[in-house]
């Protein structure tokens, strides 16, 4: 039930935005995650963003693991 | 980036399991708390490519299953009244209460209706001013803040005819039960990401400093959660007890700040009552005052009293003490299409997922 999805904001307008949910759009609630804008990517959950996702933080991550990938 | 694909790269999946078995050399019990981690897990096959002597256990992490019976009586007691729309999360739907189900209710004429959202149960009530719209609230810190929204927008609309039974939990005083008990062994915890989106990392410190378990919150790709086990398995084997984030590109220790507050606004601290668990202080959400008059749990109905099927074992699963194979009623006469138990019901439930997998 705590299945979240990361998904790219279309358009703003107000506290909602427009996602592209796996090709189709949807409205969803910005209440809890207003600090978005246009071609970044949220994490909706029941209908809400419930955060931004870091785009900075998962190259890292990825970066980190081809570096042990490397090594071993 | 699109944040899915990249995090299910198959070399990149093999250096981590070389890793994970460089470094552990102890036998270690790990528990993945939530129940979207056990889906993942098996979909991915992950306990088959860990070494034999890291052994995960299944948690009480599925919304559904901890639901307690009396909740599911009393949310088809109030669906048997006539004025009233009763709104649920699909999940909820064929979970067994005492003696009825909700699918069986709605077979039988009540109005009930399955959302995604619980905006949507915001909508129904504007639609239907002369009903009683009642919104069965399950979930844990992700959802919960989704429905503090919906009942701060209810009162700033002034809809008067939205109630709402809440029986979301919160998930750290359930941590600290299940390693209170003593019945289970367990090493470490993947901690819940999407819980941890919203509470950050500070409530968990107990289980580092007081009971001296690792604990890393955990994404639920196949390589955030072979990265997950190995930072956990690293912290053993280097005799650590910390509180990690693997899921850094959503996480932040402070959480959502935004939601917390929410959440604090409308809700304050009660016991919370689950399955499996009994009650847990602090594990519940109760209206705050201003928001009295939009409980659910004030309606003047008859519930049944509540009994459950002597042999189901889901308690047991929850807490990570049975596995559903040692259940005599799984597969049975338990199987998705005749659940005994809500762990048979919900997609997220460990008997479940199981069945599917196994």
């Amino acid at each position: 039930m705590c299945l979240g999805i990361p998904v790219k904001v279309v358009e703003i307008e107000k506290n909602t935005a427009k996602v592209d949910v796996g090709g189709a759009l949807r409205e969803i609630a910005l209440d809890l995650c207003p600090d978005v804008s246009v071609g970044e990517y949220v994490l909706l959950h029941s209908g809400f963003a419930i955060q931004k996702l870091d785009e900075e933080e998962a190259k890292e991550t990825l970066d980190l693991l081809r570096q042990l990938a490397e090594v071993s | 980036m699109r944040f899915i694909d990249e995090f299910r790269d198959r070399e990149l999946a093999k250096a981590l399991i070389e890793k994970i078995r460089q470094t552990s050399k102890r036998p270690v019990q790990l528990m993945e708390v939530c129940g979207t981690h056990t889906v993942s897990i098996f979909r991915y096959g992950i306990r088959g490519v860990l070494p034999e002597h890291i052994k995960l256990l299944s948690g009480p992490g599925c919304p559904v299953c901890v639901t307690p019976n009396r909740d599911i009586d009393l949310a088809i007691a109030l669906s048997r009244q006539r004025d009233v729309i009763l709104v649920i999360f699909g999940d909820m739907v064929r979970v067994p209460g005492s003696s009825s189900n909700l699918l069986r209710e709605k077979a039988e004429g009540r109005d009930i209706r399955i959302v995604y959202s619980p905006l949507e149960a915001l909508k129904i009530a504007s639609e239907h001013p002369d009903r009683k719209v009642v919104f069965f609230a399950i979930g844990f810190e992700t959802t919960s803040p989704t429905i503090a929204v919906t009942v701060e927008r209810a009162r700033e609309q002034r809809i008067s005819n939205l109630f709402f039974l809440n029986s979301q939990k919160v998930v750290p005083p359930a941590i600290r039960a299940l390693l209170q008990s003593k019945r289970l062994n367990v090493d470490g915890f993947i901690l819940p990401g999407h819980v941890s989106t919203i509470i950050g990392t500070k409530p968990y410190q107990f289980i580092a400093t007081e009971f001296r378990r690792p604990a890393v919150v955990t994404g639920f790709e196949p390589l955030d959660i072979l990265q997950g086990i190995w930072m956990l398995v690293r912290q053993v084997e280097e005799n650590r007890a910390d509180v990690e984030i693997q899921y850094r590109r959503v996480v932040r220790e402070d959480g959502n700040p935004l939601a917390k507050n929410k959440l604090k606004e409308i809700y304050e601290e009660a016991d919370g009552h689950w399955r499996g668990l009994g009650t847990i202080p602090g594990s519940g959400y109760r209206f705050r005052e201003p928001y009295r008059a939009m409980d659910a749990r004030t309606f003047n109905v008859d519930v049944e009293p509540s009994k459950e099927h002597p042999e189901c074992r889901c308690g047991e699963v929850l807490q990570g003490v049975t596995t559903p194979l040692e259940c005599r009623l799984f597969k049975v006469v338990c199987h998705p299409e005749n659940p005994i138990g809500p762990c048979m019901v919900s997609i997220e439930g460990t008997c479940f997922t199981y069945y599917k997998y196994q």
